[in-house]
């Protein structure tokens, strides 16, 4: 028998940061309270290092390697990039939230980094066995991280709820993977591609029925959703950024992975399904927001219906509709990290600052981060020139070119519905009265990253350009 | 000699049960653990038949990699249990309802 040695060097990324984050959880075992900003500047370092080794292991060429568990394509280079980027910026946001409420432990970074690990496992993912640990090592760590709040009530019921919840669906998520692995014989996903062909068809519907569920928990499609606004409500701020922002990244991977690597001879099948779960998120997402007076609530439910859209572009199973939705996966991200960053910078000890009348007047206590923030729902509602329209566009122009103008119609429809609700916020901001006059408090760091966030939201959307031609690169 | 459909007959009913437990089980937090479990082994169960009667091995290295994840998922579940247990000193489920809206 003789054995293949794998070629590590493509996977020097994940090894990187799984050696530095079990270096990490030693050394911050030694460390003192007052120390413990080394912990998260060597976090940031990793993160750092990690961007460096992925950009310079990118040969431009598909290679798979670990007896065909892993695969370094150029659409895994570029969505590992962009998770180093949220997880940066999540760590950044949260540092002065987490040294308010007596958070400000090493926990925080070490469960984020594991986090991040799953998310590049998912995200290179190529056989069901290395996408389901990295799912789980994902989700493990989100998990705890919910609960990292002991004291709070909120916090431990909503970790609760979203153990269950996302218990049920790797259930069902392993439930349909045996099913294919049942009818194809194999766990890679190129094996299962070729022998979908052949295979037992209603077997492996019922398998792919099992996959979808799974998945759209995951997501937090309609109506797998129930967990989403709880879950985002009931964590401490700092978690809720984390959850809202790098694993929709991975969650986007994880359906390209399973359903265009996987199974891209199935696509009728998985087009209806989908088609079902894109039209219900954009609706409830958008409507239910309307009535959320809970500022984390609300982006809840737009996280729903950006995540229809999201669905949107893979569902029309082109090339192009794939890299529509990987634009819109990253596009979303820099919103919502932008979003909830917004939410911190306005809280400080004592005073969350997650409900919408606290932003009532904040054009009187501070105009620059107002008009940051009005950047940042403008783009989320769809406004042109901003980011988020060019997303929403290039995801509609790909329903239409495949042929469901009506889709694209209610896309379309429901995004105006939700423009109301980002508007609220804007009026609230600029044309009601302050409920307190007192001046925005948080570090430097913070304010910058936080200005530079939205000018980028603005940026991006002026010269859509050089990020489209990325993810065009991605599928070709 | 059982048949492989035997195998899966066993593994959906398995995973019904589990299901059936997790959505009508309104008292008790451990009996939804309990039910995960469940249903973590009635995917086994699938897993192995099938491993079996296609002569494959990957399946049962599967099953390990399951087991192992169903481990640590029970540790955080019943951590995140005990928890919730401090705050609430109450592990009903029907009484998890300070978030709505």
């Amino acid at each position: 028998m003789n054995i293949e040695m794998p070629n590590f060097l493509l996977a020097l990324p994940e090894i990187f940061v799984l050696g530095m984050t079990c270096v990490l959880l030693v050394i911050d075992l030694f460390l003192k309270q007052q120390d413990r900003y080394l912990t998260y500047l060597l976090a940031l370092f990793t993160l750092l290092v990690a961007a460096v080794l992925t950009l310079y292991g990118d040969s431009g060429e598909r290679q798979i390697t670990f007896n065909g568990s892993y695969v370094a394509d150029s659409m895994s280079h570029v969505l590992k990039l962009g998770v180093y980027f949220a997880v940066f910026v999540v760590f950044v946001y949260a540092k002065d939230y987490l040294r308010d409420r007596n958070m400000f432990k090493g926990e925080f970074y070490i469960l984020g980094l594991f986090g991040m690990l799953g998310m590049m496992i998912m995200i290179s993912a190529h056989s069901l066995l290395t996408l389901y640990l990295g799912l789980e090592l994902l989700s493990l760590s989100l998990y705890a991280m919910v609960a990292l709040q002991r004291d709070s009530i909120h916090a431990s019921e909503a970790a609760m709820k979203y153990f269950v919840l996302g218990a049920i669906a790797s259930g069902m998520l392993l439930y349909g993977m045996s099913m294919i692995y049942g009818v194809t014989g194999t766990l890679q996903l190129d094996s299962i591609a070729e022998r979908a062909v052949s295979g037992d068809r209603t077997l492996l519907a019922f398998g792919l029925v099992f996959l979808l569920v799974g998945m759209a928990f995951k997501l937090g499609a309609v109506p797998f959703h129930m967990w989403v606004p709880d879950v985002y409500h009931g964590a401490p701020t700092a978690v809720t950024l984390y959850i809202g922002s790098a694993p929709k990244i991975a969650a986007f991977a994880m359906l390209v992975r399973l359903l265009v690597d996987g199974m891209i001879d199935l696509h009728d099948q998985w087009q209806g399904i989908l088609i079902i779960l894109a039209v219900l998120s954009m609706a409830v997402g958008n409507i239910v927001a309307i009535a959320q007076t809970n500022l984390k609530r609300m982006l809840a439910y737009s996280t729903i219906s950006h995540v229809g859209f999201l669905i949107l572009g893979i569902l029309t199973g082109t090339q192009s509709g794939f890299s529509a939705s990987m634009f819109y996966a990253l596009a979303y991200v820099l919103m919502a990290l932008g979003g909830f960053g917004m939410i911190i910078l306005l809280s400080r000890k004592g005073f969350e600052g997650d409900k919408l009348d606290d932003f009532k007047g904040l054009n009187r206590r501070s105009s620059w981060y107002a008009f940051m923030m009005l950047i940042l729902m403008f783009s989320m509602a769809g406004v042109p020139p901003f980011l988020g329209f060019w997303a929403k566009l290039a995801v509609l122009q790909e329903v239409v070119a495949a042929d469901m103008l009506w889709l694209a119609i209610v896309g379309v429809v429901f995004s105006v519905i939700g423009v109301f609700y980002y508007l609220r916020i804007v009026k609230l901001m600029y044309f009601d009265e302050p409920n307190s006059e007192e001046a925005l408090q948080c570090s430097t760091d913070m304010r910058l990253l936080i200005s530079a966030n939205a000018l980028m939201v603005l940026g991006i959307g002026l010269f859509p350009g050089a990020l489209m031609a990325v993810c065009t690169a991605a599928f070709s | 000699m059982p048949e492989l459909s035997d195998y899966l007959i066993l593994g959906a009913i398995l995973f019904s049960l589990s299901v059936a437990g997790i959505f009508l089980n309104r008292k008790n937090v451990i009996v939804l653990l309990m039910s995960i479990e469940l249903m973590l082994l009635a995917v086994n169960m699938n897993f192995i038949a099938f491993s079996h009667f296609l002569n494959n091995i990957e399946g049962q290295v599967f099953v390990f990699f399951i087991l192992t994840v169903a481990a640590a998922e029970a540790a955080i579940g019943l951590a995140i249990l005990v928890v919730l247990f401090r705050n609430r000193r109450s592990i009903n489920v029907e009484e998890l309802d300070t978030l709505k809206g």
